[in-house]
């Protein structure tokens, strides 16, 4: 499968424009909400790399079952640090 | 006839090379290369303590010699060692393939590998490394004074030779299977490479993402371990052990892999409980995940957490069993061999007992207090390391060496250095546990007089386990001179790359296999060769 090139152009200049959003968004003062912005573009930006950059959208279930899997474990590793530092 | 030794005599025929045997025996040199390497080390680590006195060398440098051995063992032999060559030589063709899926790929691995490897030279000829092989911050931020940047690159470099290798493995195995071959068909060796290959896939990022974090709060001051800048050193070891618990499973699944294959084709028996084995690797690869903390008991981290790792910990120990007692069980009513393989195999399976007993005594919260730091842990992770993957590489070698080379090794000798092996091992690490016990810290060149015997004890074992290791690099070389060929199938073993010559030709099988029966189907085997 091939992306279409206009679609490839079309999610880089998304990225772009995210990647400014997330720095205007640093000059806001939001409190705690600074850092789940950042983290919501910047999630963002992940799915689009992942899904178009990657053709994420366009694989067999299988692919995704390895993609989710890794996302599972960054789940692990940020659960069972977190697991430390908030019981400190 | 035509084989993959005799298709070409170049070096560029090697160096090209797209064929993963030959791959094979690139890695198997590079590999044996360090293996020596931290063995050098070792030895010189092991005369210092011959006396209580820190005579040999001063404490810097000893703090250089046990770091350069854990980095050369470690991140240079023990974690590619069975994957990179007998996971090479053999996955394609225990699954009836021509190659692996990616063949450049795979020698892009190895140059690689070797690039790792000129950089942790150069580290150790500059003046080498005195962290450790564990870079705890700060020794490798705020406190470095030696050549840590270099070695860090050299493991994150080694790190991305894991990755392709890793990537590589889980899609040949999922995609080139020959017909017939199905997953509940597959050889054990396959299902732990698999495993590792998942492991390696998944964890060796993390490793190389924590080094490059070193890196950026050196040289841009991002806070990110050092508590001066607003970082935190515990975050390190986190994220290391993260990477280096399921590292230490990465070193012994394919062992338990090998293993597998010998007690099988030894005691001419289908595994004792196929899927159980089969499903522990994955088990293993899974579970190895949650424990990382038990690295961390007496760090700092939360007493909580440390509760939480210890019960995952204990929880690691059933896969493993299941293991062991399935082997067990396949020996019973089997028709025994003791060949050199199987020696190696039926030493492993004592010595990995122990090894793996003795972690779940350090998984315990109260005892871990007591012998964390000293040379109980020493001891624990050699039994592993040592007792246990390091001798299912050597059975490994000598049970496919007819395979890769068409030629067998000289019997009694390999009976004689198997034994040779296991005595100077138990002789070098044993005495290890009771140092530990008794509270001798690791990582000293001097120590209080009264551990002087059990630490003369160990560095004789170390001068018998080393003549042990000496002897069949001779008698492997040496057979590859003997005029005497050997058939394809000496062993009487079942498995496709039992049907294709020795050695194999360059792609392997003549025409696909097909397969219709379950693996270990011994009834069905031909009579071994060899007596
Ligand atoms: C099966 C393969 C295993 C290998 C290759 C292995 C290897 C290692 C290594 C390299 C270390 C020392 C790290 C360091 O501090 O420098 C270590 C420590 C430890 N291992 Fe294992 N291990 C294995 C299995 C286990 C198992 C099954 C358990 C428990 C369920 C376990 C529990 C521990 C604990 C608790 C420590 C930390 C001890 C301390 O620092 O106080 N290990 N192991
Ligand atoms: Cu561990």
């Amino acid at each position: 499968m091939i992306v279409p090139r206009k679609l490839t152009a079309a999610v880089f200049v998304a990225l772009l424009a995210l990647t400014g959003s997330s720095v205007g968004a640093a000059y806001l003062d939001l409190g705690v909400f600074n850092t789940i912005l950042a983290l919501a573009i910047a999630g963002v930006k992940a799915s689009l790399v992942a899904l178009y950059f990657m053709h994420l959208r366009y694989s067999s279930k299988l692919v995704w079952l390895f993609a989710g899997g890794s996302f599972f474990w960054l789940g692990i590793l940020l659960a069972l640090t977190l697991n430390d530092y908030l019981t400190r | 006839m035509k084989h993959y030794l005799n298709a070409g005599y170049s070096v560029g025929s090697w160096l090209l090379t797209r064929d993963h045997k030959r791959i094979a025996i690139l890695y198997l040199l590079s590999v044996t290369f360090f293996f020596f390497i931290g063995g050098a080390f070792a030895t010189l680590v092991r005369l210092e303590l011959m006396t209580p006195a820190g005579d040999l060398v001063i404490s810097e440098t000893y703090n250089k010699l046990f770091t350069m051995h854990g980095v050369a063992m470690i991140f240079f032999f023990l974690i590619p060692a069975i994957p990179t060559v007998i996971g090479n030589f053999l996955v394609p063709l225990m699954i009836g393939a021509r190659d692996l899926a990616f063949p450049r790929l795979n020698l892009a691995s190895w140059y690689l590998f070797t690039a790792a490897g000129l950089l942790a030279l150069g580290s150790i000829i500059f003046g080498g490394v005195d962290t450790g092989w564990t870079f705890y911050t700060p020794y490798s931020t705020t406190y470095a004074n030696t050549h840590v940047f270099l070695m860090a690159a050299a493991i994150f470099v080694a790190g991305f030779s894991s990755i392709l290798t890793g990537l590589n493995f889980v899609v040949t195995i999922h995609k080139m299977r020959a017909p017939g071959l199905t997953w509940s068909r597959l050889p054990l060796f396959i299902w732990s490479t698999y495993a590792t290959a998942l492991l390696f896939v998944i964890a060796t990022p993390v490793i190389g993402i924590t080094l490059a974090l070193i890196a950026i709060e050196r040289l841009l001051s991002v806070g990110i371990f050092d508590p001066a800048l607003g970082g935190d050193p515990l975050l390190f070891q986190h994220l290391f052990w993260f990477y280096s618990h399921p590292a230490v499973y990465i070193m012994v699944l394919p062992a338990l892999g090998v293993v597998s294959e010998l007690v099988a084709t030894f005691s001419r028996k289908r595994i004792f409980g196929y899927g159980f084995v089969a499903g522990s690797s994955l088990a293993i690869a899974i579970l190895g995940f949650l424990v990382w903390g038990h690295h961390m008991f007496v760090s700092g981290q939360s007493m909580y957490a440390g509760m939480i790792f210890s019960i995952l910990s204990f929880l690691v120990a059933i896969p493993s069993s299941i293991k062991v007692l399935n082997w067990t069980a396949t020996l019973y009513r089997g028709s025994i061999s003791l060949r050199t393989p199987m020696l190696y195999a039926i030493g492993f399976m004592g010595l990995f007992t122990i090894g793996g007993l003795t972690g779940l005594f350090l998984a315990t919260l109260g005892i871990d207090v007591h012998v964390t730091d000293t040379y109980f842990v020493v001891a624990h992770f050699h039994y592993i390391m040592v007792g246990g993957t390091v001798m299912a590489y050597m059975g490994a070698l000598h049970y496919w060496w007819p395979k890769m080379t068409g030629r067998s090794y000289p019997e009694a000798w390999g009976k004689l250095s198997a034994l040779i092996i296991f005595i100077g091992f138990n002789l070098t690490f044993f005495p290890q546990f009771i140092l530990g016990y008794l509270g001798m810290p690791r990582r000293y060149h001097a120590y209080p007089e009264e551990f002087q015997v059990l630490n003369v004890l160990s560095t004789a074992g170390a001068s018998i386990l080393g003549v042990g290791y000496i002897f069949p690099m001779f008698y492997f070389i040496g057979s590859l001179f003997a005029r005497k060929k050997i058939g394809d199938n000496p062993w009487g073993a079942t498995g496709l790359e039992w049907r294709t010559s020795s050695p194999p030709p360059e792609d392997n099988f003549r025409e696909t296999p097909v397969v219709t029966e379950e693996a270990y189907d011994f009834a069905k085997a031909e009579e071994p060769e060899l007596p």
